[in-house]
Protein backbone atom coordinates (compact mmCIF):
# COMPACT_ATOMS: atom_id res chain seq x y z
CA UNK A 1 0.00 0.00 0.00
CA UNK A 2 2.92 2.28 0.62
CA UNK A 3 3.40 4.37 -2.43
CA UNK A 4 6.35 6.55 -3.25
CA UNK A 5 4.90 10.02 -3.22
CA UNK A 6 6.69 13.28 -3.57
CA UNK A 7 7.37 13.61 0.12
CA UNK A 8 10.64 12.56 1.69
CA UNK A 9 10.65 9.40 3.84
CA UNK A 10 10.95 11.51 6.97
CA UNK A 11 7.67 13.22 6.23
CA UNK A 12 5.83 9.91 5.95
CA UNK A 13 5.52 9.31 9.66
CA UNK A 14 1.95 8.60 10.70
CA UNK A 15 0.13 11.54 12.20
CA UNK A 16 1.85 14.07 9.98
CA UNK A 17 0.30 15.74 6.95
CA UNK A 18 2.46 15.12 3.91
CA UNK A 19 2.58 17.14 0.74
CA UNK A 20 2.31 14.85 -2.26
CA UNK A 21 2.03 17.38 -5.07
CA UNK A 22 3.64 20.81 -5.15
CA UNK A 23 2.36 23.85 -7.01
CA UNK A 24 4.79 23.12 -9.88
CA UNK A 25 3.64 19.50 -10.00
CA UNK A 26 0.05 20.63 -10.38
CA UNK A 27 0.95 23.06 -13.17
CA UNK A 28 2.75 20.31 -15.09
CA UNK A 29 -0.08 17.84 -14.52
CA UNK A 30 -2.75 20.27 -15.72
CA UNK A 31 -0.65 20.95 -18.78
CA UNK A 32 -0.35 17.23 -19.55
CA UNK A 33 -4.06 16.66 -19.04
CA UNK A 34 -4.88 19.51 -21.43
CA UNK A 35 -2.72 17.80 -24.07
CA UNK A 36 -4.41 14.46 -23.40
CA UNK A 37 -7.85 16.00 -23.81
CA UNK A 38 -6.78 17.56 -27.11
CA UNK A 39 -5.32 14.27 -28.29
CA UNK A 40 -8.30 12.17 -27.38
CA UNK A 41 -10.88 14.59 -28.78
CA UNK A 42 -9.03 15.42 -32.00
CA UNK A 43 -8.17 18.98 -31.06
CA UNK A 44 -11.07 19.62 -28.74
CA UNK A 45 -13.79 19.61 -31.39
CA UNK A 46 -17.20 19.99 -29.75
CA UNK A 47 -15.76 19.75 -26.24
CA UNK A 48 -17.20 21.57 -23.23
CA UNK A 49 -15.55 21.48 -19.80
CA UNK A 50 -17.85 21.30 -16.77
CA UNK A 51 -16.23 21.66 -13.37
CA UNK A 52 -17.79 20.05 -10.31
CA UNK A 53 -17.82 22.61 -7.48
CA UNK A 54 -15.92 23.62 -5.53
CA UNK A 55 -12.43 22.84 -6.83
CA UNK A 56 -13.38 21.22 -10.11
CA UNK A 57 -14.42 24.64 -11.40
CA UNK A 58 -11.04 26.42 -11.22
CA UNK A 59 -9.42 23.24 -12.56
CA UNK A 60 -11.75 23.32 -15.58
CA UNK A 61 -10.78 26.95 -16.21
CA UNK A 62 -7.09 26.08 -15.95
CA UNK A 63 -7.48 23.24 -18.45
CA UNK A 64 -9.30 25.60 -20.83
CA UNK A 65 -6.54 28.21 -20.55
CA UNK A 66 -3.91 25.56 -21.22
CA UNK A 67 -5.84 24.23 -24.22
CA UNK A 68 -6.14 27.77 -25.55
CA UNK A 69 -2.39 28.30 -25.15
CA UNK A 70 -1.50 25.04 -26.90
CA UNK A 71 -4.07 24.80 -29.66
CA UNK A 72 -5.63 28.24 -29.80
CA UNK A 73 -9.17 26.95 -29.33
CA UNK A 74 -11.55 28.37 -26.74
CA UNK A 75 -13.40 25.56 -25.02
CA UNK A 76 -16.64 26.55 -23.30
CA UNK A 77 -16.35 26.18 -19.52
CA UNK A 78 -19.13 25.84 -16.96
CA UNK A 79 -19.96 24.28 -13.65
CA UNK A 80 -22.32 21.50 -12.62
CA UNK A 81 -23.51 21.07 -9.05
CA UNK A 82 -24.51 17.46 -8.39
CA UNK A 83 -25.68 18.04 -4.80
CA UNK A 84 -29.40 17.58 -5.34
CA UNK A 85 -28.76 14.28 -7.14
CA UNK A 86 -26.65 12.69 -4.40
CA UNK A 87 -27.64 9.36 -2.88
CA UNK A 88 -26.41 10.26 0.59
CA UNK A 89 -28.38 13.43 1.30
CA UNK A 90 -30.21 11.79 4.16
CA UNK A 91 -27.03 10.59 5.84
CA UNK A 92 -26.01 14.02 7.09
CA UNK A 93 -27.15 17.60 7.53
CA UNK A 94 -28.32 19.71 4.62
CA UNK A 95 -25.59 20.43 2.11
CA UNK A 96 -25.33 23.96 0.72
CA UNK A 97 -26.00 24.16 -3.01
CA UNK A 98 -23.36 25.31 -5.46
CA UNK A 99 -23.57 27.08 -8.79
CA UNK A 100 -24.60 25.33 -11.97
CA UNK A 101 -23.62 27.30 -15.04
CA UNK A 102 -24.18 25.55 -18.35
CA UNK A 103 -22.20 27.28 -21.13
CA UNK A 104 -24.05 28.93 -24.00
CA UNK A 105 -25.10 26.37 -26.55
CA UNK A 106 -25.97 23.79 -23.90
CA UNK A 107 -24.66 20.24 -23.74
CA UNK A 108 -26.70 18.59 -26.51
CA UNK A 109 -24.41 16.85 -28.99
CA UNK A 110 -21.22 18.04 -27.31
CA UNK A 111 -18.45 16.03 -25.70
CA UNK A 112 -18.73 17.03 -22.06
CA UNK A 113 -15.61 16.59 -19.93
CA UNK A 114 -16.51 16.59 -16.24
CA UNK A 115 -13.65 17.95 -14.14
CA UNK A 116 -13.16 17.29 -10.43
CA UNK A 117 -10.30 17.47 -7.98
CA UNK A 118 -10.44 14.04 -6.32
CA UNK A 119 -12.01 10.79 -7.54
CA UNK A 120 -12.80 8.50 -4.62
CA UNK A 121 -16.01 6.47 -4.23
CA UNK A 122 -17.36 7.69 -7.58
CA UNK A 123 -20.64 8.75 -6.03
CA UNK A 124 -20.18 12.43 -6.81
CA UNK A 125 -19.56 11.57 -10.45
CA UNK A 126 -22.63 9.32 -10.51
CA UNK A 127 -24.71 12.22 -9.21
CA UNK A 128 -23.11 14.58 -11.72
CA UNK A 129 -24.06 12.25 -14.59
CA UNK A 130 -27.68 12.43 -13.45
CA UNK A 131 -27.51 16.20 -13.05
CA UNK A 132 -26.06 16.50 -16.55
CA UNK A 133 -28.94 14.53 -18.04
CA UNK A 134 -31.36 17.22 -16.83
CA UNK A 135 -29.61 19.72 -19.10
CA UNK A 136 -29.54 17.64 -22.26
CA UNK A 137 -27.95 14.71 -24.03
CA UNK A 138 -24.24 15.07 -24.69
CA UNK A 139 -22.67 13.05 -27.51
CA UNK A 140 -20.23 11.65 -24.96
CA UNK A 141 -19.24 12.30 -21.36
CA UNK A 142 -15.66 11.99 -20.15
CA UNK A 143 -14.09 12.47 -16.75
CA UNK A 144 -10.92 14.34 -15.79
CA UNK A 145 -9.62 14.29 -12.21
CA UNK A 146 -6.51 15.75 -10.65
CA UNK A 147 -6.16 12.91 -8.13
CA UNK A 148 -7.52 9.37 -8.25
CA UNK A 149 -7.24 7.97 -4.76
CA UNK A 150 -8.94 4.63 -5.39
CA UNK A 151 -11.64 2.93 -3.26
CA UNK A 152 -14.34 3.07 -5.94
CA UNK A 153 -17.81 2.00 -4.86
CA UNK A 154 -19.36 2.27 -8.32
CA UNK A 155 -18.29 1.18 -11.82
CA UNK A 156 -16.78 4.55 -12.72
CA UNK A 157 -13.33 5.39 -14.03
CA UNK A 158 -11.66 8.55 -15.19
CA UNK A 159 -10.54 9.22 -18.79
CA UNK A 160 -7.84 11.64 -17.67
CA UNK A 161 -6.02 11.19 -14.38
CA UNK A 162 -3.54 13.73 -13.08
CA UNK A 163 -2.06 11.49 -10.42
CA UNK A 164 -2.94 8.03 -9.18
CA UNK A 165 -2.57 8.22 -5.44
CA UNK A 166 -3.41 5.05 -3.53
CA UNK A 167 -4.48 5.96 -0.02
CA UNK A 168 -5.97 4.46 3.06
CA UNK A 169 -9.68 5.06 3.45
CA UNK A 170 -8.90 6.62 6.77
CA UNK A 171 -6.67 9.25 5.30
CA UNK A 172 -7.99 12.38 3.65
CA UNK A 173 -6.72 13.98 0.49
CA UNK A 174 -6.85 17.75 0.50
CA UNK A 175 -6.45 19.53 -2.81
CA UNK A 176 -5.64 23.19 -2.40
CA UNK A 177 -5.95 25.58 -5.31
CA UNK A 178 -4.87 29.19 -5.27
CA UNK A 179 -8.20 30.44 -6.66
CA UNK A 180 -9.90 29.15 -3.51
CA UNK A 181 -7.23 28.41 -0.93
CA UNK A 182 -4.58 30.97 -1.83
CA UNK A 183 -1.94 28.42 -2.84
CA UNK A 184 -1.59 25.21 -4.85
CA UNK A 185 -0.77 21.83 -3.35
CA UNK A 186 -2.06 18.36 -2.61
CA UNK A 187 -1.72 17.08 0.92
CA UNK A 188 -2.53 13.74 2.49
CA UNK A 189 -3.85 14.20 5.99
CA UNK A 190 -3.60 11.44 8.57
CA UNK A 191 -6.68 9.87 10.12
CA UNK A 192 -8.35 11.98 12.74
CA UNK A 193 -7.22 10.67 16.11
CA UNK A 194 -10.14 8.99 17.81
CA UNK A 195 -10.34 8.50 21.58
CA UNK A 196 -10.65 4.76 21.20
CA UNK A 197 -8.01 2.85 19.27
CA UNK A 198 -5.80 5.63 18.08
CA UNK A 199 -2.41 4.63 16.89
CA UNK A 200 -1.00 3.65 13.57
CA UNK A 201 -3.54 3.86 10.79
CA UNK A 202 -4.51 0.42 9.63
CA UNK A 203 -5.67 -0.11 6.12
CA UNK A 204 -8.49 -2.53 5.74
CA UNK A 205 -12.21 -2.86 5.60
CA UNK A 206 -12.99 0.25 7.52
CA UNK A 207 -16.63 0.79 6.74
CA UNK A 208 -17.31 4.35 7.67
CA UNK A 209 -14.42 6.33 8.93
CA UNK A 210 -14.61 9.99 9.76
CA UNK A 211 -17.28 11.83 7.86
CA UNK A 212 -15.36 12.85 4.83
CA UNK A 213 -16.98 14.12 1.72
CA UNK A 214 -17.19 11.17 -0.57
CA UNK A 215 -14.89 12.73 -3.06
CA UNK A 216 -12.46 12.50 -0.21
CA UNK A 217 -11.58 16.13 -0.43
CA UNK A 218 -12.00 17.38 3.07
CA UNK A 219 -10.76 20.68 1.74
CA UNK A 220 -14.20 21.06 0.24
CA UNK A 221 -15.54 21.18 3.76
CA UNK A 222 -12.73 23.01 5.46
CA UNK A 223 -12.31 25.54 2.71
CA UNK A 224 -15.87 26.79 2.77
CA UNK A 225 -16.03 29.36 5.43
CA UNK A 226 -17.88 31.86 3.30
CA UNK B 1 -31.68 26.31 9.80
CA UNK B 2 -34.24 25.38 12.42
CA UNK B 3 -36.63 22.46 12.01
CA UNK B 4 -39.65 24.69 11.36
CA UNK B 5 -40.28 27.92 9.47
CA UNK B 6 -42.93 29.64 11.57
CA UNK B 7 -42.07 33.33 11.42
CA UNK B 8 -39.50 35.76 10.10
CA UNK B 9 -39.32 37.53 13.45
CA UNK B 10 -37.09 34.78 14.83
CA UNK B 11 -35.30 34.07 11.55
CA UNK B 12 -31.66 35.06 11.83
CA UNK B 13 -29.79 36.96 9.16
CA UNK B 14 -27.61 33.96 8.24
CA UNK B 15 -30.57 31.64 7.84
CA UNK B 16 -32.48 34.23 5.81
CA UNK B 17 -29.52 34.67 3.47
CA UNK B 18 -29.12 30.89 3.21
CA UNK B 19 -32.73 30.65 2.01
CA UNK B 20 -32.20 33.42 -0.55
CA UNK B 21 -28.94 31.91 -1.83
CA UNK B 22 -30.50 28.45 -2.07
CA UNK B 23 -33.50 29.95 -3.88
CA UNK B 24 -31.09 31.48 -6.39
CA UNK B 25 -29.79 27.97 -7.19
CA UNK B 26 -33.32 26.62 -7.39
CA UNK B 27 -34.24 29.34 -9.87
CA UNK B 28 -31.52 27.98 -12.18
CA UNK B 29 -33.27 24.61 -12.18
CA UNK B 30 -36.16 26.25 -13.99
CA UNK B 31 -33.73 26.86 -16.86
CA UNK B 32 -32.89 23.16 -17.29
CA UNK B 33 -34.77 21.14 -19.89
CA UNK B 34 -35.79 18.68 -17.18
CA UNK B 35 -37.16 20.77 -14.35
CA UNK B 36 -37.48 18.00 -11.84
CA UNK B 37 -34.97 17.03 -9.17
CA UNK B 38 -34.87 13.72 -7.30
CA UNK B 39 -33.83 15.44 -4.07
CA UNK B 40 -36.88 14.81 -1.87
CA UNK B 41 -37.89 11.46 -3.35
CA UNK B 42 -39.78 9.44 -0.80
CA UNK B 43 -40.64 12.43 1.38
CA UNK B 44 -44.21 13.50 1.96
CA UNK B 45 -45.36 17.10 2.16
CA UNK B 46 -48.89 17.79 3.40
CA UNK B 47 -50.59 21.04 2.45
CA UNK B 48 -52.92 21.65 5.37
CA UNK B 49 -55.07 24.63 4.43
CA UNK B 50 -57.83 25.82 6.74
CA UNK B 51 -58.27 28.98 4.64
CA UNK B 52 -58.79 29.15 0.92
CA UNK B 53 -55.66 30.04 -0.97
CA UNK B 54 -55.18 28.83 -4.47
CA UNK B 55 -51.95 30.64 -5.24
CA UNK B 56 -49.97 29.82 -2.10
CA UNK B 57 -51.10 26.21 -2.02
CA UNK B 58 -50.33 25.75 -5.70
CA UNK B 59 -46.93 27.37 -5.26
CA UNK B 60 -46.01 24.98 -2.45
CA UNK B 61 -47.36 22.08 -4.46
CA UNK B 62 -45.29 22.95 -7.54
CA UNK B 63 -42.21 23.47 -5.35
CA UNK B 64 -42.58 20.12 -3.61
CA UNK B 65 -43.25 18.29 -6.86
CA UNK B 66 -40.20 19.80 -8.59
CA UNK B 67 -38.20 18.23 -5.77
CA UNK B 68 -40.00 14.89 -6.26
CA UNK B 69 -41.75 14.90 -2.89
CA UNK B 70 -45.19 13.35 -2.62
CA UNK B 71 -47.81 16.03 -2.02
CA UNK B 72 -51.07 15.56 -0.19
CA UNK B 73 -53.54 18.44 -0.26
CA UNK B 74 -55.67 18.52 2.83
CA UNK B 75 -58.17 21.35 2.81
CA UNK B 76 -60.63 22.06 5.56
CA UNK B 77 -63.65 22.15 3.33
CA UNK B 78 -65.22 18.75 2.84
CA UNK B 79 -62.84 17.07 5.26
CA UNK B 80 -63.08 15.80 8.79
CA UNK B 81 -62.33 19.34 9.96
CA UNK B 82 -65.76 20.50 8.79
CA UNK B 83 -67.17 17.63 10.88
CA UNK B 84 -65.66 19.15 14.00
CA UNK B 85 -62.21 17.57 14.27
CA UNK B 86 -59.73 19.58 16.34
CA UNK B 87 -56.39 20.80 15.03
CA UNK B 88 -54.59 18.38 17.32
CA UNK B 89 -56.51 15.37 16.03
CA UNK B 90 -55.87 16.47 12.46
CA UNK B 91 -52.17 16.82 13.28
CA UNK B 92 -52.03 13.34 14.77
CA UNK B 93 -53.77 11.90 11.75
CA UNK B 94 -51.21 13.48 9.43
CA UNK B 95 -48.42 12.30 11.70
CA UNK B 96 -49.71 8.74 11.53
CA UNK B 97 -49.74 8.99 7.72
CA UNK B 98 -46.04 9.81 7.78
CA UNK B 99 -45.94 13.48 6.83
CA UNK B 100 -42.35 14.76 6.74
CA UNK B 101 -43.48 18.37 6.44
CA UNK B 102 -46.78 20.12 7.04
CA UNK B 103 -47.45 23.38 5.23
CA UNK B 104 -50.13 25.05 7.28
CA UNK B 105 -52.44 27.96 6.67
CA UNK B 106 -54.92 28.84 9.39
CA UNK B 107 -57.18 31.77 10.23
CA UNK B 108 -55.97 31.74 13.84
CA UNK B 109 -52.67 33.47 14.58
CA UNK B 110 -50.29 30.99 16.19
CA UNK B 111 -51.91 27.81 14.87
CA UNK B 112 -48.70 26.62 13.09
CA UNK B 113 -46.70 27.19 16.29
CA UNK B 114 -49.14 24.98 18.15
CA UNK B 115 -49.02 22.41 15.38
CA UNK B 116 -45.23 22.31 15.58
CA UNK B 117 -45.42 21.02 19.13
CA UNK B 118 -47.59 18.09 18.07
CA UNK B 119 -45.86 16.70 14.98
CA UNK B 120 -42.45 15.14 14.52
CA UNK B 121 -41.99 16.58 11.02
CA UNK B 122 -41.26 20.15 9.98
CA UNK B 123 -43.96 22.79 9.97
CA UNK B 124 -44.01 25.64 7.47
CA UNK B 125 -46.28 28.56 8.21
CA UNK B 126 -48.14 29.47 5.02
CA UNK B 127 -50.05 32.29 6.73
CA UNK B 128 -51.66 32.34 10.17
CA UNK B 129 -54.38 34.89 10.92
CA UNK B 130 -52.95 38.38 11.01
CA UNK B 131 -49.60 37.12 12.35
CA UNK B 132 -47.05 36.04 9.72
CA UNK B 133 -46.55 34.69 6.22
CA UNK B 134 -42.80 34.02 6.14
CA UNK B 135 -42.39 32.52 2.67
CA UNK B 136 -44.14 35.54 1.14
CA UNK B 137 -41.64 37.87 2.82
CA UNK B 138 -38.76 35.67 1.69
CA UNK B 139 -39.95 35.72 -1.91
CA UNK B 140 -40.41 39.50 -1.72
CA UNK B 141 -36.85 39.94 -0.45
CA UNK B 142 -35.64 37.51 -3.13
CA UNK B 143 -37.43 39.56 -5.81
CA UNK B 144 -35.84 42.79 -4.55
CA UNK B 145 -32.40 41.20 -4.54
CA UNK B 146 -32.79 39.85 -8.06
CA UNK B 147 -34.05 43.17 -9.44
CA UNK B 148 -31.97 45.66 -7.45
CA UNK B 149 -29.00 43.49 -6.51
CA UNK B 150 -29.36 43.86 -2.75
CA UNK B 151 -31.77 44.25 0.15
CA UNK B 152 -29.33 45.90 2.54
CA UNK B 153 -29.81 49.66 2.53
CA UNK B 154 -33.03 49.72 0.50
CA UNK B 155 -35.88 52.04 1.47
CA UNK B 156 -39.05 49.94 1.37
CA UNK B 157 -42.51 51.44 1.75
CA UNK B 158 -45.43 49.18 2.67
CA UNK B 159 -48.79 50.73 1.87
CA UNK B 160 -52.29 49.76 2.89
CA UNK B 161 -54.07 47.48 5.30
CA UNK B 162 -51.15 46.88 7.67
CA UNK B 163 -53.56 46.07 10.51
CA UNK B 164 -54.77 42.83 8.97
CA UNK B 165 -51.69 42.00 6.94
CA UNK B 166 -49.46 39.09 7.88
CA UNK B 167 -47.48 39.86 4.74
CA UNK B 168 -46.64 43.29 6.14
CA UNK B 169 -45.56 41.85 9.50
CA UNK B 170 -43.33 39.18 7.98
CA UNK B 171 -41.79 41.72 5.64
CA UNK B 172 -41.11 44.23 8.41
CA UNK B 173 -39.14 41.67 10.41
CA UNK B 174 -37.31 40.09 7.50
CA UNK B 175 -36.42 43.30 5.67
CA UNK B 176 -35.09 44.99 8.79
CA UNK B 177 -33.08 41.86 9.61
CA UNK B 178 -31.59 42.10 6.12
CA UNK B 179 -30.70 45.77 6.56
CA UNK B 180 -33.50 47.57 4.72
CA UNK B 181 -35.35 50.51 6.27
CA UNK B 182 -39.11 50.13 6.21
CA UNK B 183 -41.82 52.78 6.20
CA UNK B 184 -45.47 51.82 6.61
CA UNK B 185 -48.13 54.08 5.12
CA UNK B 186 -51.80 53.59 5.97
CA UNK B 187 -54.85 55.36 7.30
CA UNK B 188 -54.52 55.50 11.11
CA UNK B 189 -57.43 53.09 11.45
CA UNK B 190 -55.53 50.42 9.50
CA UNK B 191 -52.39 50.48 11.64
CA UNK B 192 -52.10 48.11 14.59
CA UNK B 193 -51.89 49.48 18.11
CA UNK B 194 -48.37 48.21 18.65
CA UNK B 195 -46.88 49.72 15.51
CA UNK B 196 -44.84 52.17 17.58
CA UNK B 197 -42.81 49.22 18.88
CA UNK B 198 -42.00 47.98 15.35
CA UNK B 199 -38.67 48.91 13.79
CA UNK B 200 -40.41 51.08 11.16
CA UNK B 201 -41.24 54.66 10.28
CA UNK B 202 -44.95 55.48 10.13
CA UNK B 203 -46.43 57.94 7.65
CA UNK B 204 -49.93 58.91 6.57
CA UNK B 205 -48.79 60.74 3.46
CA UNK B 206 -47.99 58.45 0.55
CA UNK B 207 -46.99 61.25 -1.83
CA UNK B 208 -44.28 62.45 0.54
CA UNK B 209 -42.73 59.00 0.92
CA UNK B 210 -42.76 57.85 -2.71
CA UNK B 211 -39.80 59.88 -4.07
CA UNK B 212 -37.36 58.35 -1.56
CA UNK B 213 -38.57 54.77 -1.89
CA UNK B 214 -36.65 52.05 -3.70
CA UNK B 215 -39.56 49.64 -3.36
CA UNK B 216 -43.29 50.25 -2.85
CA UNK B 217 -45.24 47.27 -1.66
CA UNK B 218 -48.99 47.66 -2.10
CA UNK B 219 -51.22 45.57 0.14
CA UNK B 220 -54.67 44.37 -0.68
CA UNK B 221 -57.51 45.85 1.32
CA UNK B 222 -58.85 42.71 2.93
CA UNK B 223 -62.58 43.11 2.62
CA UNK B 224 -63.21 39.76 4.30
CA UNK B 225 -61.52 40.98 7.48
CA UNK B 226 -63.22 44.39 7.53
CA UNK B 227 -65.59 44.03 10.45
CA UNK B 228 -65.81 47.77 11.12
CA UNK B 229 -65.73 51.01 9.16
CA UNK B 230 -62.00 51.62 8.74
CA UNK B 231 -62.37 54.30 6.09
CA UNK B 232 -65.38 56.22 4.72
CA UNK B 233 -65.49 54.90 1.17
CA UNK B 234 -63.36 52.76 -1.12
CA UNK B 235 -63.12 55.70 -3.44
CA UNK B 236 -61.62 57.87 -0.76
CA UNK B 237 -59.16 55.14 0.23
CA UNK B 238 -58.14 54.74 -3.37
CA UNK B 239 -57.61 58.47 -3.80
CA UNK B 240 -55.39 58.80 -0.76
CA UNK B 241 -53.58 55.44 -0.66
CA UNK B 242 -54.02 53.89 -4.10
CA UNK B 243 -51.09 53.81 -6.54
CA UNK B 244 -52.12 55.24 -9.89
CA UNK B 245 -50.06 56.48 -12.82
CA UNK B 246 -49.77 60.03 -11.50
CA UNK B 247 -48.49 58.85 -8.14
CA UNK B 248 -46.16 56.29 -9.68
CA UNK B 249 -44.57 59.14 -11.66
CA UNK B 250 -43.16 60.43 -8.37
CA UNK B 251 -41.10 57.26 -7.95
CA UNK B 252 -37.41 57.08 -8.79
CA UNK B 253 -36.64 55.44 -12.14
CA UNK B 254 -35.28 52.26 -10.58
CA UNK B 255 -38.05 51.89 -7.99
CA UNK B 256 -40.12 48.70 -7.95
CA UNK B 257 -43.83 48.25 -7.38
CA UNK B 258 -44.67 45.01 -5.63
CA UNK B 259 -47.93 43.35 -4.67
CA UNK B 260 -48.35 39.99 -2.92
CA UNK B 261 -51.57 39.30 -4.84
CA UNK B 262 -54.38 38.89 -5.34
CA UNK B 263 -54.65 42.49 -6.58
CA UNK B 264 -57.82 44.54 -6.60
CA UNK B 265 -57.22 46.66 -9.68
CA UNK B 266 -58.61 50.15 -9.35
CA UNK B 267 -58.58 49.97 -5.56
CA UNK B 268 -55.02 49.88 -4.15
CA UNK B 269 -53.31 49.78 -7.55
CA UNK B 270 -54.33 50.91 -11.02
CA UNK B 271 -54.11 48.60 -14.00
CA UNK B 272 -51.51 50.71 -15.76
CA UNK B 273 -49.18 50.57 -12.75
CA UNK B 274 -49.79 46.86 -12.17
CA UNK B 275 -48.82 46.11 -15.78
CA UNK B 276 -45.90 48.55 -15.98
CA UNK B 277 -42.25 47.57 -16.30
CA UNK B 278 -41.51 48.43 -12.67
CA UNK B 279 -44.21 46.04 -11.44
CA UNK B 280 -42.86 42.68 -10.22
CA UNK B 281 -46.20 41.00 -9.62
CA UNK B 282 -45.68 38.15 -12.08
CA UNK B 283 -42.01 37.66 -11.12
CA UNK B 284 -43.07 37.37 -7.50
CA UNK B 285 -45.17 34.34 -8.39
CA UNK B 286 -42.30 32.64 -10.22
CA UNK B 287 -39.88 33.54 -7.42
CA UNK B 288 -42.33 32.09 -4.91
CA UNK B 289 -41.75 28.62 -6.34
CA UNK B 290 -37.95 28.97 -6.10
CA UNK B 291 -38.11 30.24 -2.53
CA UNK B 292 -40.48 27.48 -1.42
CA UNK B 293 -38.24 24.87 -3.07
CA UNK B 294 -35.35 26.33 -1.08
CA UNK B 295 -37.30 26.20 2.19
CA UNK B 296 -38.41 22.60 1.61
CA UNK B 297 -34.87 21.58 0.67
CA UNK B 298 -33.35 23.21 3.73
CA UNK B 299 -35.93 21.64 6.04
CA UNK B 300 -36.11 18.17 4.49
CA UNK B 301 -32.98 17.78 2.36
CA UNK B 302 -30.71 16.36 5.04
CA UNK B 303 -30.74 13.87 7.85
CA UNK B 304 -32.75 16.24 9.99
CA UNK B 305 -29.84 16.89 12.30
CA UNK B 306 -28.52 20.41 12.33
CA UNK B 307 -24.99 20.82 11.09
Amino acid sequence: MAVPAAGSPASRRPGVARTVLSADDITRIVSRMAHQILEKTSGGAGVALLGIPTRGVPLAHRLARRVQAVEGVDLPVGSLDPTMYRDDLRLRGVRPLEVTEIPDGGVDGRVVVLVDDVLYSGRTVRAALDALAAYGRPRAVQLAVLVDRGHRELPIRADYVGKNMPTSRRESVAVRLREIDGADGVVILPPAVTPAGDGAPVDGPVVDGPVVDDDGAIGDEAGERA
Amino acid sequence: MKRHLLSTEDLGRDDALLVLDTAERMARVAEASVRKLPTLRGRTVVNLFFEDSTRTRTSFEVAAKRLSADVINFSARGSSVSKGESLKDTAQTLEAMGADAVVCRHSASGAPHRLATWVRGSVVNAGDGTHEHPTQALLDAFTMRRRLGRVDGLAVTIVGDVLHSRVARSNVWLLTTLGASVTVVAPPTLLPLGVSSWPVEVSYDLDAVLPKSDVVMMLRVQRERMSAAFFPTEREYSRRYGLDVDRAARLADHALVMHPGPMVRGMEISSQVADSARSTVVEQVANGVSVRMAVLYLLLGGSGETT
